[in-house]
């Protein structure tokens, strides 16, 4: 019925973007599909692996203001008929790394590590990533703060509405 | 003191009430704002604030800036292939409600007439007045959706009828007609050489078609002023910037009086109009597909807690029939405020054709719209002799 790419597709991703807790009777009332319909496009965008998760946005640093984040530019010779990937998915398996994207530029692995602390995060990158095979250098960025996650804004409250309650 | 009559005469605004009451009022949903929820764009905001720290604090020309006149006129090209000359043809106001005002004061002598479609627009029948017409009401049914019959407007029609003043899509009630309906509006203005003014603020929030410029009817561009703004499409009510696009003779009238009166419209606001309309369409897209969303789950529930309510075509207000309650429709607001704390407009504020209804503007969060429809139908729970369902009866 519905298509990755076509309007009603998208209409049902960025509803289950916004909130994710939407079930399919809300999508349908959203969308104009009957619930039905709304339920089966559902199943189809997960059985696709178009829709991954369905996850909270959390602010972790407000829960535990020690945490550690770093970011993490690895460089890496890549290796015949592979390329990087094999680099990669050694880095990505471990827990602790919450993203690695292939980038542009003067290094080669953008990686996003989490510890409790400095010294956990430390020990991960000197003794698991940087001994990697064909990892040739790595450097590390811890976050001082974070401003902007996942498209939310972390260091605003949400503004109270101050528009007129009735206007015409 | 004392003070014009003909100002003395325009009641006060049927809205007005009810607003002092619901500023004393705590954990209040309001459903009556007829604003977007969206605030300007960070880009637009950040236009203004450059525009600012380079000290673009001047006048403009009456006309506004050329570099607005031109980016106004190139998107009405590209939207809608309509083609007015920046120099000539194009008008920068302080919002459409100048823009309006602007237009009857250069069209009307004292006692010319103005067709107006209604419910509709609080601003229109005063605005009217005290340009000195009479605005002439030409009732519309929700079982028609709010769509005047050219019959209907041509039986208005007068030696003195100087215009029509249509809103499309419509506050309050979201009405768009089809082509074949604008055609036949069309014929009438064509027939007894009337101007149509045509108020598309809501051009953007449009459904279920494409809007139709009204201009671009056959024949229509000589004898139609469009007018436009930021508001709606781009959140910028309080930014007070709008335009005029129309025939030279008109605007160049409409610019004698702009150039006494306003004189211009404010400079920060016309660099953040600039930015606006760079706007990519997918943002402006993604803002019409979350309406379109809120749109079908205000009408489905009115619907479902007993207030039929026709599915909107365009805007962002649903007007569902209240009939029956058996209250009128200020009752209905009034009491619907107290009791259950949500804010709705009186359907009688927007003229003929209004009561029996009210206006529920989904300009706010899908939470804030569900936890007011709960309400609402607690409300009309506890209502003895509420009868679900009923719809308003026809009126002409």
């Amino acid at each position: 019925m519905s298509e990755p790419g076509d309007d009603l597709t998208r209409k049902i991703l960025r509803a289950l973007e916004t909130d994710a807790r939407r079930g399919p009777r809300q999508i349908a009332l959203l969308t104009g599909l009957s619930e039905a319909q709304a339920a089966d496009a559902i199943a189809a965008l997960e059985r696709r692996g178009i829709i991954r998760a369905y996850r909270a946005a959390i602010d972790w640093g407000r829960v535990e203001p020690e945490r550690v984040v770093a970011f993490i530019d690895v460089s890496v010779t890549p290796q015949r008929d592979v390329g990087f990937d094999q680099v990669a998915a050694r880095i990505y398996r471990h827990p602790e790394v919450r993203s690695v994207h292939l980038v542009s530029g003067g290094h080669d692995l953008r990686v996003v590590v989490e510890g409790r602390t400095m010294h956990e995060v430390a020990a991960f990158v000197g003794e698991k990533l940087a001994p990697i095979e064909h990892v040739t250098a790595t450097n590390t960025h811890f976050q001082l703060r974070a401003y902007k996650e996942d498209g939310l804004i972390l260091t605003e409250e949400p503004t109270d509405d101050d528009r007129l309650a009735v206007t015409p | 003191m004392k003070l014009a009559a003909h100002v003395q005469a325009i009641p006060p605004s049927g809205i007005r009430r009810l607003f002092d009451v619901v500023a004393q009022m705590d954990d209040v949903i309001s459903l009556g704002v007829g604003e977007p929820d969206f605030g300007t764009a960070w880009r637009v905001r950040e236009a203004a604030i450059y525009g600012l720290e380079r000290g673009r604090t001047s006048y403009t020309g009456n006309s506004g800036l050329l570099e607005l006149r031109q980016a106004v006129s190139a998107a009405l090209r590209g939207r809608y292939d309509l083609v007015y000359d920046p120099d000539a043809e194009v008008l920068i106001a302080v919002g459409v409600s100048e823009a309006l005002d602007l237009a009857l004061r250069a069209l009307l002598d004292p006692g010319d007439e103005v067709l107006v479609p209604q419910p509709c627009y609080v601003a229109y029948p005063p605005c009217v007045a005290l340009a000195g017409g009479v605005a002439v009401a030409v009732g519309t049914r929700a079982a028609e959706g709010f769509v005047p019959a050219a019959a209907a407007l041509e039986a208005a029609v007068t030696p003195r009828t100087r215009a029509i003043l249509l809103n499309y899509p419509s506050n309050p009630t979201g009405a768009v007609p089809d082509e074949a309906a604008l055609r036949a509006i069309a014929a009438v203005a064509a027939r007894h050489d009337l101007v149509v003014i045509s108020d598309e603020i809501y051009d953007r929030l449009a459904y279920d078609a494409p809007h139709v410029a009204f201009a671009g009817l056959p024949g229509m561009r000589e004898r139609t002023l469009l007018l436009n703004g930021f508001s709606k499409t781009y959140g910028m009510t309080g930014w007070r910037v709008g335009y005029a696009a129309g025939p030279e003779p008109l605007i160049a009238a409409m610019t004698k009086i702009h150039q006494y009166t306003a004189l211009c419209a404010s400079r920060p606001a016309q660099e953040a109009a600039i930015e606006a309309l760079r706007t990519p369409d997918c943002a402006v897209q993604a803002m019409v597909d979350e309406y379109d969303g809120r749109r079908r789950v205000i009408v489905s529930g009115l619907n479902r807690i007993g207030l039929p309510c026709h599915l909107p075509r365009g805007a962002f207000y649903a007007f569902p029939s209240i009939a029956g309650t058996g209250l009128s429709a200020t009752e209905f607001a009034e009491r619907l405020l107290v009791e259950a704390r949500v804010a709705v407009a009186p359907g009688d504020a927007f003229g003929v054709g209004g009561e029996g209804h009210i206006r529920c503007a989904y300009a706010t969060g899908l939470p804030k719209i569900e936890e007011a429809l709960a309400r609402m139908e607690r409300f009309l729970a506890g209502l003895p002799g509420f009868v679900p369902g009923r719809a308003a009866a026809a009126r002409g």
